[in-house]
């Protein structure tokens, strides 16, 4: 791996800006967290990704300092902060919805943690004209919040919790609020702001595009527990379990026995009657082991005749066509019932649209097209 | 625009007759020359003259006014108090019999709040005068503050607490620069609304008050025992007035505002 | 520690003048009437042992001998029931009007309906001792009409009560029950009658069953203080008219009986508790029904 490529968490002698230490947290007899340990380096951008319900929120929360640890310990920079109040640590945090202060300008909303601080007039000034210079507001900085758009808000928020240069800036839900495309912007504005101010970002959040899209590293979480931690390419091309597999994108699972057929390489009987499926895989199965082989829908490939040099090559039906402008995803029946998603790439305007409903069409894929998953 | 139909038209035009005629009646009949208040004999305003010549009228409203501020100044501070503790508190000893006292006052029959407040006065030797008025307002308004503001704090969006906190500000610094100035409408009205409870009193102030101590409504109330009087029909006049220009201000108020939140809603839709 | 002391203020505050009065109310409910200063005995002077000797239920046994005291609470629950009932007749339709009101009316009906709440109680009950007296407006509009050739007396009758009540808790009774009828969506009421309903068959069906909480809420604000209404029975209603809150001010006031005046008010409490646990009960469905 080059120089140059930012990856703190495969450096063992690099110490992490965060800690979490078998941290459990327990509302009376629901436990929201659950003996969790997890590393968050400085200069990272960490997106919490999981369903409503599986404590990022309540993650993002002790770290701010208004949940309290029930039982294991957070350290920030080699501290303990389980018993700091919010307010007196070097964390800042985005609400999800924004909490401006409805009576305060712009200016003075950004102004306000600087001014907790004792802060002399000339440096509280020339710290909030750096901020509204930095998510371009300078032109808005004495409206209230409801005389500004949405998006406005958001980056009013953004730079009242960075006004503060904080050691770790949370955000919850940061980008819920807004509509799909100013999502899609702002998304890489984020990125921009991180990467110049060099803050440690940790990010909540429910999408999963755009925690792929923002973060170097992802955490998928399900009902109090770290399922996955890597990078967006690694959580997508090498889920480790199914459930991770389901929850990034779209995906085809399929499930059989394996036999190993020799140098990492395995056949997987899934169909009476079908020939098995020919897959590689890192992890080592046992003869007989049951297995689950998920699949990508782009990368099966959908062809009206027999391709020749598939490894796994099965004909099925056309029982449904999404034509999604840039893709189209085919559903195809198999004989046995199952059906396999399809996707492939409209790159020609003026394609030969040659596959149509209830047509005959095989699919094939490599052996190495799908990941082998225990469970 | 709605059409409204027959029936809503007259249910609404006699309801609100039904509510206003007899103040409006009450009015016109304070100008009377007449001494019969029944008999119209003219347009006069001696009534008015000699309301401000009644030294005993005059004393009582100034007595009234003083308890009205400062009873519903002190019901203020407490009942915001309260209604953080109810909204905000989390769990703490005697949590229910707290909010029972807080809102049984509210459907207490004012005579028994009355009775229990002097028997208590008597019991430790407390004199009756203005101090046991204002005590006794100040108690029965606070709950009635405490609904007002703990209606307001609970719509609060508690975000707006832990960004002041996260931002640095010490819990108290969070409620006086974040909390009490956006919640700052229901305080005002909590104020009002126990001032004006005050200033109507008149059971709780019979019961807590002394010979030295009359207010307004315990005056009125004994004069208008024996009877109708043009007198009190100017005093009322001047309440009236004082109550509707009040209540007409306060409600331009609020809709000049909810104009204005209109157009900063369209202005911040542009200003992408 | 703060949080401690922000606690400790308006609850010492509420206990000690709230709490302990009602413990003084119903010791003193207790004890017997005397010629002295406090008219009452024993006090705490007399110490722990003879006010436990001492304290006895004979005024509540005096209370269900002497026919005035019951025929005055049962008078009081007639005419706040039958009040709360003609409120309702009168305040549904007005609030009914102000939600199909168009929408520019609407600030200004509900200032409408609120400002006579912040008129001064005592001034809007007296407003109607000059139109109900015998030479009142209304005797002398009814004259001039010829409708009556004598004076009606209404004034100082349990007709003027009714009146009274009426007016003066009418705003209780509409706001509740507008906030009800505001929150209805126009559609179910459409709907209804896409679906076969007449006009008065969706009102039946759909409107009213839908406001049932906002008229449950509006019942109870209007007959909980009816019941133990003091000012109206006594500037509107005559000798006939037994209402409990009247009888205990003069108890206290007129006989200086204080004992007998306390014992009234532990009864008065007693009886008001089960509207007010209804009334709460009402109310806390309804919050649950908004979440």
């Amino acid at each position: 791996m080059s120089q140059t490529v930012f990856a703190p968490w495969e450096n063992p002698d690099e110490k992490p800006l965060i800690r979490f230490q078998n941290v459990t947290k327990r509302f009376g007899e629901f436990t929201a967290i659950d003996d969790l340990t997890l590393d968050i380096y400085a200069q990272e951008f960490f997106a919490l990704l999981g369903p409503s319900g599986c404590g990022k929120t309540t993650m993002m929360r002790m770290l701010a300092g208004f949940e309290t640890v029930t039982e294991g310990r957070i350290e920030l920079a080699g501290q303990d902060i389980g018993h700091v109040p919010p307010n007196e640590r070097a964390v800042n945090m985005m609400f999800q919805s924004y909490a401006l202060f409805p009576h305060l300008s712009v200016w003075e909303n950004i102004a306000f943690g600087l001014k907790r601080d004792k802060k002399s007039k000339g440096e509280i000034e020339a710290r909030v004209e750096e901020m509204l210079k930095l998510v371009r507001l300078e032109k808005f900085a004495r409206r209230k919040p409801h005389q500004i758009s949405g998006g406005q808000r958001q980056r009013v928020a953004l730079a009242r919790s960075l006004a503060k240069a904080p050691k770790l800036l949370l955000l919850d839900e940061p980008l819920g609020a807004l509509d799909k495309k100013l999502r899609q912007e702002t998304q890489f504005e984020l990125m921009d702001i991180q990467e110049t101010t060099g803050t440690t970002f940790v990010i909540v959040t429910h999408d999963q595009e755009e925690a792929m899209t923002v973060a170097s590293r992802v955490a998928v979480m399900d009902e109090g527990l770290i399922v996955q931690v890597a990078t967006p390419a690694a959580i997508y091309e090498y889920p480790n379990s199914v459930y991770v597999a389901d929850f990034i994108g779209d995906v085809n699972i399929i499930e059989g026995q394996v036999s190993p057929s020799g140098d990492g390489e395995y056949a997987l009987t899934w169909n009476e009657g079908q020939s098995p499926i020919e897959a590689a895989s890192q992890t080592v199965f046992s003869e007989g082991q049951k297995a689950h082989l998920a699949i990508r829908p782009e990368k099966i490939r959908i062809s009206t005749e027999k391709p020749e040099d598939a490894v796994n090559a099965m004909q099925g039906k056309v029982l449904d066509i999404a034509y999604l402008g840039n893709l189209s995803t085919y559903h195809v029946e198999l004989p046995g019932g199952q059906i396999i998603k399809a996707q492939t790439a409209n790159t020609r305007r003026l394609a030969r649209r040659d596959i149509t409903w209830e047509d005959p069409v095989w699919i094939s894929w490599s052996a190495t097209a799908g990941v082998m998953l225990e469970q | 625009m709605k059409r409204m139909s027959w029936f809503n038209v007259t249910s609404l035009t006699l309801g609100f007759a039904f509510l206003y005629l007899p103040m409006v009646v009450l009015v016109i009949y304070s100008f009377n020359s007449s001494k019969l208040v029944t008999v119209w004999a003219g347009f006069s305003t001696k009534w008015y003259g000699e309301l401000f010549q009644n030294e005993a009228f005059l004393d009582a409203a100034w007595v009234t006014i003083k308890v009205a501020v400062v009873s519903s100044t002190f019901a203020t501070v407490l009942g915001t108090m309260a209604a953080y503790v109810l909204v905000r508190g989390g769990r703490f000893m005697g949590r229910t019999l707290f909010s029972g006292m807080i809102y049984a006052p509210l459907v207490m029959p004012e005579v028994i709040t009355g009775l229990s407040l002097l028997l208590l006065f008597i019991g430790i030797g407390l004199d009756r005068g203005v101090l046991t008025i204002v005590l006794a307002h100040t108690t029965f308004s606070m709950c009635y503050v405490s609904v007002v503001v703990s209606s307001r704090l609970v719509s609060f969006d508690r975000s707006l607490e832990e960004a002041a906190l996260d931002l640095g500000s010490t819990p108290w610094e969070a409620f006086r620069l974040v909390t009490l100035p956006i919640i700052a409408p229901a305080v005002i009205s909590g104020w009002l609304l126990a001032f004006t409870l005050s200033l109507d009193d008149l059971v709780i102030a019979s019961f807590t008050s002394g010979p030295s101590a009359t207010t307004l409504p315990i005056k009125i109330f004994s004069a208008v025992r024996l009877g109708v009087s043009p007198e009190i029909n100017a005093l009322s006049t001047i309440m009236i007035l004082i109550v509707t220009v009040g209540v007409v201000t306060a409600s331009l108020v609020s809709k000049q505002s909810a104009i204005r939140a209109q157009k900063d809603a369209r202005a911040a839709e542009r200003a992408d | 520690m703060r949080r401690t002391a922000l606690i400790a203020v308006p609850y010492l505050w509420l206990m000690v003048l709230f709490l302990a009065p009602f413990l003084i109310v119903l010791k003193i409910s207790l004890s017997d009437a005397a010629l002295a200063i406090p008219p009452y005995t024993p006090t705490f002077k007399d110490g722990i042992g003879a006010l436990i000797r001492e304290l006895d239920f004979e005024n509540f046994v005096f209370l269900t001998e002497d026919d005035l005291y019951w025929k005055a609470y049962l008078s009081s629950f007639r005419i706040a029931f039958i009040s709360t009932v003609l409120t309702l007749l009168v305040g549904y339709p007005i609030a009914y009007g102000m939600a199909k009101a168009p929408d520019e009316w609407r600030a200004t009906l509900m200032m409408l309906v609120i400002l006579p709440f912040w008129t001064s109680f005592l001034i809007r009950v007296y407003a109607w001792m000059g139109i109900l007296s015998n030479e009142g407006l209304l005797n002398q509009l009814l004259l001039w009409l010829g409708l009556t050739s004598e004076p009606l007396v209404i004034l100082n009758t349990t007709t003027a009560v009714y009146i009274g009540i009426v007016y003066t808790y009418l705003p209780f009774m509409i706001l509740p029950i507008y906030a009800a009828l505001d929150r209805l969506d126009a559609s179910l009421d459409e709907a209804a009658q896409d679906l076969g309903c007449t006009r008065m068959q969706a009102f039946w069906l759909v409107t009213i069953p839908l406001s049932k909480n906002g008229i449950v809420a509006g019942s109870f604000l209007v007959f909980i203080p009816a019941l133990g209404e003091f000012v109206i029975p006594s500037l509107l209603g005559g000798s006939g008219t037994l209402m409990i809150g009247k009888v205990l001010w003069e108890e206290f006031f007129n006989n200086r009986d204080w004992p007998v005046a306390s014992a009234v008010a532990v009864i008065l409490l007693l009886l008001l508790i089960i509207p007010i646990v209804l009334f709460q009960r009402n109310q806390q469905k309804q919050q649950e029904a908004e979440q």
